[in-house]
Parts: C-alpha cells; sequence; structure tokens
C-alpha cells in the first residue's frame, strides 16, 4: 500500500481531511446560530447532536484502523474500551447530580439508594472532581488494554484466536457490567445526567461545544494516528502487520511495538466514548456487547483500512445508514447492515477509500 | 367356564356394589354416607380412589337439586367453582347454597384412610408400594404401624422392605424401649427419607443424652450422603451444560477446525435448526413425540443446505482471509436473523416437550435425574460418536482430512477440494442444525438464539484445540462442570464471567488450546 513509503504526517490525505473536518465543523454550527429556524438552511441543534454522535464514532473507527489497518489486529473488543471511557465520564456526571437526583441524596446517585446501599462504593471516589474523570477516560481503558495487550501479545496469541479473545473480553464485560452488585447502575446504567462542568446538557450552546470537541478531539486523534503512523514506530507496525516473524527475525521486539500501539488505540476509543456519553445521554452496558464491537470493525472495513480517513468515512456513512434505516424501514436495517458486510468483504476488499483512489489512478 | 361364569358374576356384584355405594354417599345422612363407603370399599372399584380421596380432602359436594356429587375446585364470595368428578377439566360455576358438603367425621376418615393405605400397600406394581410408603412416613399412627407390618411379612421387593422397616424403626425411635431405640438409630442411618432424618434431628437434639451422640453421628453419616449426593448432581447438571455445549461448538469445531474458516453465523443456523423443530411440531400437531425424531434430520437437512448455500455464496470467495470471512458471516448472521424475525415474527415462540421427555427418574429421595438433561447427553453423545465415525471411516472423512492437512497435495491426487469444501461445511452447518433441535427442548425459540450461544461455543473450539474433535468433547464437559460448580459460590453470571476469565488466561498459557494441532498442519 501506498502507506509503506515515506511519508510526511500532513501528507495530501491528512490535509484534505483536516481541511473538510474544520470546514463542516464550521459550516454546521454556522447554519445552526445563523439561520432562523423555518429557513431551509437551518440545521436543528438535535441533527448538531447527532453528527456529534458520527464523530465520535468516528475517532473509534480511527482507532480500530490504526491497529487493525496498520498492524493486522483485528480486535473484536473495541467496544469495550470505548464503554469504559463513557462509563468514567457517566461516573462523573452520575456525581455531578448531587441532590437534584430522584431521591434527593446529595452523594450517593440514585440506583444506590434504589437498591439500599448505605455508602458510595470506593471506586465511586473522586468521579466528582473534573481531571480526575478526564484521567480516567484514557487511564482505565489504557490500563486494561497495557494488560490484556502484556498477556496476549507475549504468548504470542494471533490472528483469529486474538479476535475472538477479545470478544469473549468485552462479553465478559458485558456480563460484569449487568449486574447490580457491580455498582455501575446494572441494566439500566447512568442516566439523567443533568450537567457537564457547571454547563447544562440541554441548552443548546452546551450541545454545540460538544459538536465542536468532538470535532477537534477526531481532528487531533487523527493528526496522532498521523505522526505515529509515519514514524518508524508506524513503518515497524506495518512490517508485524505484512510478515509478523521477519519483523521479529530482524530484532524488533514485536510484543513492545503491538503493546504501545494497541494501549495508544484502546486511550483514543476510551476518549470517544466519553465525548459520546454527554451527547447521547446514556450509557449502559449494551454497549459492550459484541455486536456493537463487530459493528464498528465494520465501519473500517467498508471504509478502507490503513488510510484513516477511509475510517472516518465508513463511520458516518454506516451510521448515517443506520439512523436513516432504523427510523423509516426497521425491518431493512438488518438485511442492509447484513448485506454490507458480505458485499464490502467480497467485492470492496479495499473500502470505499480504495474505489477512490482506483479512480485517482485511472485520472 | 364356571370360573368365567363365577368371575362375571363377582364383576357384576362389584359393579352394583360401586353403583349402590355412589348412590349412598349422595346423601346428607353421616349413616348413609357411611353405608355408602363400605360398599365403594367391597367394591375394590379403582374408579372409587377419586370420591374416597375427595371425600378425606373435604372437597366432595353433591348438588342439591340435580343429585349428583361434583368436586369442589375453589370458593369464591358467594359462588363456588366445582368440577366434573370424573373430569376436573369440566369446571362450572354454582351458588354457594347450590351444593352441599357430603358429610364425614373421624372415623370415617380413619376408615378411608386404613382402605387406601392397605390398597396402595398391597399394589402390585412395587413402585406404587414404594410411594405408598414414603407418603406414610411422615405420619406413623397405630393404623399405619400395623399396615406396615402386615405388610413387612410378604414383601418381596428389598426396597420397600427397607422402607416398611424403617416406618417400624422410626415408631420404636418414638416409643420403643432403649434397646430398640439404639437398634432403631442403626437402621435409620442408611435411610435418606426426609421424615427419617426429621426424626433424627429430633433426638439428636433433644432426645435422652445417651441416644443423641448417637443420633447425631447418623445424622451425619446421612449429611455425607446427601453431600455426595448434592455433589453428583452439580456433575450431572454440568455434563448436561457440557453436552449443549459441546452440540453447539461441535460444528464449528468441523468449519472452523478442519476448514479454517470462522462462521460467525453459526449460531443462526443452530437457530435455523431449533425453527426447523418447531415448524414439524406445527405440522404434526397429534405426535409431538413423533415430530422431534423427524425433526432431527430435517434439521440437519435444512441447516446444512443453508450452510452450503453460505459457503458456495461467499465463504469460497474469501478463501485464505480468515478475517474477512468473519465479518461476511457476520453479515450473513444479521441476514438469517432479519429474516426469521420477518417470517415467524421476533417473538418467542414455544417447542413443546414431548411427554417421554419430561419428568424425572428418582434414583433416592435427594438426587432424581431429569430425562430431558439425561436424553441431551446420550444424544450428544451419539452425535459425537456419529461425527467422529464419518470422519474417521468414510471417504468423505478421508479426503476432509486430506484438505485440510495439504490442500495442493489433496488436489494432486485428485480429490475434488471445492466439492469438499461445500460437504464438509454443510456437515458442520448440519450438526449446528441438530444441537438446534436439542437446544429449542431447553429454551424459547427465538431469533437471538443463536448469538446468545456463538461466543461459547467459540470458546469451547479454542478451548479444547482447533481442529480436534476430542478436544472440544473434553472442553465442553469441562467447562459445563466448572461453570455448574462454581454457580452455586459465586451466581451464575459471575461463574460464567470466571470461566471467561479463565478461558482468556488459558489462551496465554496455552494459544493453541488444550490439544494442539501437531506436525506441518500446525503451522501458519
Amino acid at each position: 500500500m501506498s502507506t509503506s513509503t515515506m511519508n510526511p504526517v500532513f501528507d495530501k490525505q491528512t490535509n484534505v481531511f483536516l481541511s473538510v473536518l474544520s470546514v463542516i465543523s464550521v459550516l454546521v454550527i454556522a447554519c445552526n446560530q445563523l439561520f432562523p429556524a423555518d429557513s431551509a438552511l437551518h440545521i436543528p441543534t438535535y441533527t448538531v447532536t447527532l453528527l456529534g454522535k458520527y464523530l465520535c464514532y468516528a475517532l473509534l473507527a480511527v482507532a480500530i484502523d490504526l491497529i487493525w489497518g496498520y498492524m493486522g489486529i483485528l480486535s473484536l473488543g473495541h467496544g469495550a474500551f470505548f464503554a469504559l471511557g463513557g462509563y468514567a465520564m457517566g461516573m462523573y456526571l452520575m456525581r455531578q447530580i448531587g441532590e437534584r437526583g430522584v431521591y434527593g441524596d446529595p452523594l450517593l446517585p440514585d440506583f444506590m439508594v434504589f437498591l439500599n446501599w448505605s455508602e458510595l462504593p470506593w471506586f465511586w471516589h473522586g468521579f466528582d472532581m473534573f481531571w480526575f474523570a478526564a484521567l480516567m477516560v484514557v487511564l482505565v481503558p489504557g490500563v486494561l488494554a497495557f494488560v490484556f495487550g502484556w498477556l496476549t501479545f507475549r504468548s504470542r496469541v494471533t490472528g483469529v484466536y486474538l479476535s475472538i479473545i477479545t470478544q469473549a473480553l468485552t462479553y465478559a464485560l458485558m456480563l460484569a457490567f449487568y449486574r447490580n452488585e457491580m455498582g455501575f447502575g446494572g441494566n439500566n446504567g447512568l442516566t439523567d445526567f443533568k450537567d457537564l462542568l457547571g454547563f447544562d446538557l440541554q441548552s443548546d450552546a452546551t450541545r454545540l461545544w460538544l459538536f465542536l470537541l468532538s470535532a477537534i478531539a477526531l481532528g487531533l486523534g487523527y493528526i496522532a494516528c498521523r505522526f505515529i503512523v509515519a514514524s518508524k514506530l508506524g513503518r515497524v507496525s506495518l512490517a508485524i502487520r505484512d510478515a509478523e516473524s521477519r519483523t521479529r527475525f530482524i530484532g524488533y521486539k514485536v510484543e513492545n511495538v503491538k503493546l504501545w500501539v494497541f494501549t495508544f488505540s484502546a486511550m483514543l476509543a476510551g476518549i470517544a466514548g466519553a465525548l459520546y456519553v454527554p451527547q447521547v445521554g446514556i450509557i449502559n452496558p449494551n454497549e459492550f456487547s459484541p455486536l456493537n464491537s463487530i459493528e464498528m470493525v465494520v465501519w473500517v472495513a467498508l471504509g478502507g483500512r490503513a488510510t484513516l480517513y477511509g475510517a472516518v468515512v465508513g463511520a458516518i456513512v454506516v451510521n448515517y445508514a443506520k439512523t436513516y434505516f432504523t427510523g423509516a424501514l426497521p425491518e431493512v436495517w438488518l438485511f442492509a447492515l447484513g448485506g454490507l458486510f458480505v458485499v464490502t468483504t467480497i467485492f470492496l476488499p479495499k473500502g470505499i477509500a480504495g474505489l477512490l483512489k482506483k479512480k485517482e489512478a485511472r485520472a | 367356564m364356571l370360573l368365567m361364569l363365577a368371575n362375571a358374576k363377582l364383576w357384576a356384584a362389584a359393579e352394583e356394589d360401586f353403583a349402590r355405594g355412589l348412590e349412598l354417599i349422595n346423601s346428607s345422612k353421616l349413616s348413609q354416607v357411611k353405608q355408602g363407603v363400605d360398599r365403594l370399599i367391597a367394591s375394590s372399584d379403582p374408579r372409587a380412589r377419586i370420591y374416597l380421596n375427595a371425600m378425606l380432602d373435604s372437597n366432595l359436594y353433591r348438588h342439591t337439586k340435580e343429585k349428583r356429587l361434583v368436586m369442589l375446585v375453589s370458593r369464591d364470595g358467594s359462588k363456588v367453582i366445582v368440577a366434573d368428578v370424573n373430569d376436573a377439566s369440566k369446571t362450572e360455576e354454582l351458588k354457594k347454597r347450590r351444593v352441599k358438603r357430603v358429610p364425614i367425621n373421624n372415623r370415617l376418615r380413619g376408615d378411608i384412610k386404613a382402605y387406601l393405605a392397605s390398597k396402595d400397600l398391597s399394589d402390585e406394581s412395587s413402585s406404587v408400594r414404594k410411594a405408598a410408603v414414603q407418603r406414610l412416613l411422615g405420619d406413623i399412627g397405630e393404623l399405619e404401624l400395623g399396615l406396615f407390618k402386615q405388610r413387612l411379612e410378604v414383601e418381596t421387593n428389598p426396597d420397600v422392605k427397607y422402607l416398611l422397616e424403617s416406618g417400624i424403626a422410626l415408631d420404636k425411635l418414638a416409643n420403643g424401649e432403649r434397646f430398640e431405640q439404639l437398634a432403631a438409630i442403626e437402621l435409620l442411618g442408611e435411610s435418606l427419607e426426609p421424615p427419617v432424618r426429621n426424626s433424627l434431628n429430633q433426638m439428636a437434639e433433644s432426645g435422652p443424652e445417651e441416644l443423641q451422640a448417637l443420633a447425631a453421628k447418623a445424622l451425619a453419616k446421612i449429611d455425607d450422603k446427601v453431600a455426595f449426593y448434592a455433589f453428583l448432581e452439580k456433575v450431572f447438571f454440568g455434563l448436561s451444560l457440557g453436552s449443549v455445549l459441546v452440540l453447539a461448538a461441535i460444528g464449528l469445531a468441523i468449519t472452523f477446525g478442519v476448514m479454517g474458516c470462522i462462521n460467525m453465523a453459526h449460531g443462526e443456523l443452530i437457530m435455523i435448526g431449533a425453527y426447523t423443530t418447531y415448524v414439524i411440531q406445527l405440522m404434526m400437531p397429534n405426535a409431538i413425540g413423533a415430530s422431534l425424531i423427524v425433526a432431527v434430520p430435517a434439521a440437519f437437512l435444512v441447516s446444512g443446505l443453508v450452510g452450503i448455500l453460505i459457503e458456495r455464496g461467499v465463504i469460497q470467495f474469501l478463501k485464505g482471509r480468515p478475517l474477512e470471512t468473519l465479518l461476511a458471516t457476520f453479515g450473513v448472521s444479521l441476514v438469517l436473523q432479519q429474516l426469521v424475525r420477518s417470517i415467524f415474527s421476533p417473538l418467542n415462540r414455544s417447542v413443546e416437550t414431548p411427554e417421554w421427555m419430561s419428568g424425572a427418574l428418582d434414583i433416592n429421595p435427594v438426587f432424581a435425574i431429569t430425562y430431558n438433561r439425561l436424553y441431551i447427553i446420550f444424544f450428544c453423545l451419539a452425535v459425537f460418536a456419529l461425527l467422529f465415525f464419518v470422519l474417521r471411516k468414510t471417504v468423505l472423512g478421508l479426503q476432509v482430512r486430506a484438505v485440510s492437512q495439504n490442500r495442493n497435495m489433496a488436489r494432486a491426487m485428485g480429490v475434488r477440494s471445492e466439492w469438499v469444501d461445500a460437504l464438509t461445511f454443510g456437515l458442520g452447518s448440519g450438526i449446528a442444525g441438530v444441537a438446534g433441535v436439542a437446544l429449542s427442548q431447553l429454551t424459547n425459540v427465538g431469533p437471538n438464539l443463536g448469538q446468545s450461544y456463538i461466543i461459547d461455543s467459540f470458546m469451547v473450539v479454542v478451548f479444547g484445540g482447533v481442529g480436534n474433535l476430542w478436544g472440544t468433547l473434553v472442553a465442553g464437559m469441562s467447562l459445563g462442570i466448572a461453570n455448574k460448580m462454581l454457580e452455586p459460590v459465586s451466581g451464575a453470571v459471575l461463574a460464567k464471567i470466571l470461566v471467561l476469565v479463565f478461558i482468556i488466561l488459558f489462551i496465554q498459557k496455552r494459544p493453541r488450546g488444550l490439544f494442539p494441532q501437531k506436525g506441518r498442519a500446525a503451522e501458519d
């Protein structure tokens, strides 16, 4: 693939992508603010939040592309890191509710009062401070990925086996979070959030800011991934993807490279989850479901692997289609999604990005 | 001839007794009712039991206007619901004053009880006798004691004999001399009946001092046995869960292990098998038991054909790209789920359990084996054996193994690998369908049935070692037993999580499973 030659961080595609991202973000906010509600050009705040959600998914997709496209690790458990980041943010938001909950307990979130708990579990301490929660958003997925990767990569579990145990990981987490005793709200999860850093989550201004933050996070995450991909670390990753044993024989520590990139990717997924939760207003164990994680992989496959921008395009296209179909033709959605999986893998092995490249090459 | 005539005469007399008896108990006078009961007892008619039992429970009423006997079902204010004595499903609602209870007193009750007990105790079937003694053990009075002693003299079945003896011993324990009590404790230490445990418990706590220790010892012996059977029960539950896992996973072991392709739609093939069972049952509503047997080959064919379609339509284009195969088959699984949802509605369908599958085999009072679990274990072993035979002893099996070991060499030897691939996939899928038949007896049949088993199946295959049928069997059974052993300690969900974590850690230690493939085929 073209990326295997020496590349600057800001190559042509990156520049195009970043420009498009900034232009669209500015345009969306402008259309929301400048045009009156009845104008045809007005974008309602609801749509802005929806777009913000897509951007979070896009960031997640970039994280997956980094390890799958560039390093050949197919993680079927990235939804777990996304959800953990989301839970960390959700815990902060829960603590912010304070006395405004249904039971009005100043310390305990509603579901704990409901379960007759008398005190806050130890792991909920500290989440009343934003900096701590923000730290946990990256640390919890990062540490989990580090421990999991450290065990897995050192014992050289690869390929299909790796995919299956990542799936087992997210499945086990899902079962665990469904339990009330875990102290994360059981199957209702965390919801009824009021405000973030003192800003009301229901207000239009906060929602616009969250959208903007998601766009900025996506941009920065993208640049960070470009940095990795363009660096020596990125080229070693590619070598691992294409010939793992050879890379090892040349003298590279394959385990370490995999471990660091995997951990970074998990942290990125955590950030995406943290931005996602205040926008959708809920986080529950369903986010851990293996189905979700596989769906994420398909965004990347559809967009085109090892391009980064392809992942973004895939995430947005599939999720837009999902929003449309589940609203308009709920019966058809699973047929469409399933068909997409099949068609993409058989006819579009390089995804939408591959189509674009082919066109370019022809021109 | 004479004998027959005599028989006929006797029979006619009994019939008359029965009819007359019924007439007599349909009365408000106790003396008449008593005569009627005597007549019914004299008739020895099996139908009399229903009436007598209803009288014992004070549920036998007479319809004052229509002069017939009815059975009380429930009271509701000024209304009562009654049923036909001979057909409990025929119920009607009557005003309370329309019915009057058939009078009965304690003496009459005693007579009826004695008659019913002695009839059961002298029944031809030993299981009826056994059940009767077990029922009477809980409350032994003079009457029961007498009957037990009487029966003990002629009883031949050792189990019933022991039960009768323990009944007498229970009485001795309560009322006998010291030496009799000692012997009774000795004897009762072998029993697992709950009433025996209760009396021994009482004796150990508040009996005479010199007996307390002995009773406690006998009790400890019984508790040991109970614990042992509880353990056996857990193993049995574990084996049956393991059988389900093996059934679900073994098809995957073939497609994943032998062909090296990951079929995420495997769960949906199981689901299709379960729905096939449902459809067959709809087509044969009068023969539920037979429909299940028909469903096994039918599910094999349906799921197998769908599997071959998947192989020809999708998987053959993705040879050598396992991760892409995974995604594409996952897409197929979504399509199949939605298809089932569109055809059968998203609601769960329940498949009826035939009679020979329900019920339990009582080994002793604390350990019973339910038939459906037992059959699942046998079924799993049978499927496994059959599959093993196919892979080891048939031409298809030989070709499958050849292709899986060295595709190019096999082709060079004239094996049509395309064909073999399709058939292997069909075989694996067909087995998934057969697993679906078994699952339809355990859970509700719904569009999400397959999803809940796919991860477990993968765990079993990976744990056992890819490409090894024995590994799948051992892995499935041990995971099943581990799960059931953990469950009482940690709860069902936590047990499952622990097992998953164990597998994740196990794969780190042995990345190729319990029984890794050896030789060249093992190299990537």
